[in-house]
């Protein structure tokens, strides 16, 4: 009889670089794991995810990476002369050609900087990567547009989709409490615009997904979240507001 | 480049509140801690928010300068590590780093806290210098305070090691301390559009219009005062933030005890 | 004469007291503290990002970079002057070597990751853990890995074969001394560093490696928990 394989970890555990996952080979190995001999390993610090008999990892960090199709917030560095260059948040600039910034018709060699300028903060889609990391990005398409007002922070990408929530159901529940206009890039760049204490609060509510994005029922946490901080005065705002990672508090000599 | 971040900070200002909820002339929540590094004489740790700068002093035994003989002295050094913020370069300190050492420096000097002629060992030969390094650790803001503050923590931290007969053993602390008269606390406070704020974090720093750096002793008395960024400021607008300096300095000495 | 008992009262086969943290450093993408006795490494990670200028850019994956560096008052000694040596620089050479073997660049063409290793305090063994602090740091950043990377530094002390020497034993001046920084993928049993300062037979080279693979097993268990604490910390 062929002897069964064994799974070492639960559905959720976080796992490290080296770790054994599985032995044996009816076990197939995900993304984020490789095979080595009968072993499945991790390639990756992240989230055990078992589908059936096979093993993969979810990201826990990482940098945001360029991906065809995906709508992130850019910013534009430089003024070409037949585009815009802009930051990704990633370590890859992109650009904006003309032809895919409007459907208006631009003279040759008018200004530019009337449509975007230096500074500016654009919603745009990723249209194309190539192999080298060149990437490509369009303004024609639904909700992407110049960015005017509000303010940007910065989340950890891999907790995008949390944020965003099915079909947006968790932006907008923010959306809704705080009366804050939100969007949210795939790059991990989130603009908010409203007023200061609704800014406050949608901040404080995408945090507290940040944090405790991998436990289950977090939608209902970050309901009674929002109602309890609306209904009263923001309290101990300044511990939740801060950077992305929480851990300075208690640094190692 | 930050006209947009610039625009809102001066909205929310509107609106008496900053970035991430504070009043004017609110600092981040500080956390201090001595002797975290064994290996210097003198050593502290300071945290302004996420902002986290380590400070460590080595006494060195040296011949006196030709025109102070009978006194030791002071060096201050400060690296901008770059593990502590991604646009930090490795080389020699540029001019950020060298203003933030200068500045402590003539804060701790200019205070006269130290006794120079308590540093000599003897006359024309042998005295004692103080080198005090700072070291950034995490970058969120507010670099020269922390900096400052940890300097000054790290001066009453300090113990001399033993020398005898010409000899300095670094292995064997004695129970000396450095004897400081006053403790001089620098106070940073910043000018956006017409508002005047303490403790910037990044976002803030980035759209700053005049700053104005205040160190000062426990009476009031100011010991070093240094003017930066790029517009200018009126005398009225000195006037009002020496006067917060020296309302925040009495809260961060509390701190040091 | 011979080396009876270690100075400061270990076992043979026996770290200092170790620790480690992750996520130290919250502007960096990874980061973690490192400590055996009275060294303490702390390592930053940056990166993937974006490298200039463009001559050093590799279009078939991303490079790494490693920066040692002593806080000027890190030493129990004398003040280290600030800005690197030839010293630093060879060990910034072979941390980047020992590291690289784990790390799969493929999916970063152009890009580099940088690590800034810095030591507030150190007494021996300081490239081993910044070696061991770095390999948290770039787990930390979410970077693919085959492996972590433990290092610890092995040798001789006299008559004794060692783990993890110390300031005492590396000073040692009743009998030879060997000094060897090893490094290790921890569940592969491969060496990625291997360095030596002193005098050792092939027979104890070979039988004090076995001890040095011992001991990254036991640092490797200590990473992987600083590791997982991080991120549960989070969860909770």
């Amino acid at each position: 009889m062929i002897s069964m394989g064994k799974i070492n970890v639960k559905d959720k555990d976080i796992v490290v670089p080296g770790e054994t996952l599985a032995v044996g080979m009816d076990n197939f190995p995900g993304q984020g794991t490789y095979r080595e001999g009968e072993n499945i390993v991790a390639s990756r610090l992240g989230l055990a995810q078992l589908d059936g008999r096979t093993i993969k990892l979810i990201p826990l960090s990482g940098r945001y990476i360029p991906k065809k199709f995906d709508t992130i917030i850019c910013k534009v560095t430089d003024v070409t002369v037949n585009g815009w260059r802009l930051d990704t948040n990633s370590p890859y600039q992109a650009m904006l050609s003309m032809k895919e910034a409007t459907s208006q018709f631009i003279e040759r060699g008018a200004d530019l900087t009337q449509f975007y300028d230096i500074g500016d903060y654009i919603v745009g889609k990723i249209v194309n990567v190539t192999s080298q990391k060149l990437v490509d990005i369009s303004m024609k398409g639904p909700g992407l547009r110049r960015l005017k007002g509000g303010r940007m922070i910065e989340v950890a990408s891999n907790k995008v989709p949390r944020i965003i929530g099915k079909q947006g159901s968790m932006v907008s529940m923010i959306k809704d409490a705080t009366g804050c206009n939100i969007s949210v890039g795939q790059n991990g760049l989130v603009w908010i615009d409203g007023s200061p204490e609704g800014e406050l609060l949608a901040i404080m509510a995408i945090r507290k997904i940040e944090e405790e994005s991998h436990l289950s029922g977090l939608t209902d946490k970050i309901k009674e979240f929002l109602e309890k901080n609306n209904k009263g005065r923001i309290t101990n705002w300044r511990e939740k507001i801060e950077g992305k990672k929480d851990t300075t508090d208690d640094n190692n000599q | 480049m930050y006209k947009e971040l610039r625009n809102h900070i001066i909205k929310l200002f509107g609106s008496d509140t900053r970035l991430d909820g504070r009043k004017f002339t609110d600092f981040r929540p500080i956390k201090l801690e001595t002797g975290v590094a064994s290996s210097a004489e003198g050593s502290a740790r300071v945290n302004i928010g996420k902002t986290d700068v380590i400070v460590g002093i080595k006494t060195e035994v040296m011949e006196p300068f030709p025109d102070t003989p009978d006194e030791g002295g002071i060096m201050v050094g400060a690296e901008l590590l770059p593990l502590s913020n991604p646009d930090f370069e490795l080389g020699p300190p540029g001019i950020e780093a060298i203003e933030i050492a200068r500045v402590v420096d003539r804060g701790i000097r200019e205070s006269k806290a130290i006794n120079f002629k308590k540093l000599c060992i003897k006359e024309n030969e042998k005295v004692w210098m103080l080198v005090i390094d700072i070291c950034t650790i995490n970058d969120s803001g507010n670099l020269l305070d922390a900096s400052a503050l940890a300097a000054v923590a790290a001066l009453k931290d300090m113990r001399f090691p033993k020398y005898e007969n010409e000899k300095l053993d670094y292995k064997e602390k004695t129970d000396k301390k450095l004897d400081l008269k006053d403790l001089p606390i620098t106070v940073t406070v910043i000018k956006i559009g017409d508002k005047l704020i303490v403790d910037p974090d990044l976002d803030e720093e980035k759209v700053i219009d005049a700053r104005l750096t205040v160190a000062s002793l426990s009476d009031g008395t100011l010991c070093a005062l240094q003017k930066g960024g790029d517009y200018p400021l009126t005398a009225e607008d000195i006037d009002k933030m020496v006067h917060i300096a020296l309302g925040k300095a009495k809260e961060l000495r509390r701190l040091i005890r | 004469m011979a080396y009876k008992q270690r100075i400061d009262g270990r076992k043979f086969d026996e770290t200092r007291k170790i620790e480690a943290k992750v996520g130290i450093i919250p502007r960096a993408d990874g980061s973690a503290m490192f400590r055996t006795g009275n060294t303490v490494a702390y390592a930053a990670v940056y990166g993937p990002r974006n490298l200039h200028p463009r001559f050093l850019q590799d279009p078939s994956k991303g490079i790494l970079r490693c920066n040692y560096n002593m806080m000027p008052f890190s030493s129990f000694g004398e003040r280290v002057r600030p800005g690197g040596s030839r010293r630093s620089k060879e060990i910034s050479l072979v941390t980047e070597k020992a590291l690289l073997p784990v790390l799969d660049l493929n999916e970063y063409p152009n890009s580099v990751v940088d690590v800034f290793i810095e030591f507030p305090q150190t007494e021996a063994g300081s490239r081993c853990a910044g070696i061991s602090a770095a390999a948290m740091a770039l787990a930390d950043a979410g970077l693919s890995m085959k492996d972590l990377v433990a290092a610890v530094s092995v040798g001789r002390v006299d008559d004794k074969l060692v783990v993890d020497l110390d300031y005492n034993e590396e000073s040692y001046e009743d009998g030879p001394v060997a000094d060897i920084p090893v490094a290790m993928m921890p569940n592969h049993d491969k060496i990625t560093l291997l360095q030596m300062d002193g005098l050792i037979s092939t027979d104890e080279l070979k039988k004090v490696i076995e001890m040095a693979k011992k001991a990254c097993k036991d640092i490797y268990k200590v990473q992987n928990k600083a590791l997982k604490e991080k991120y549960k910390a989070e969860a909770e």
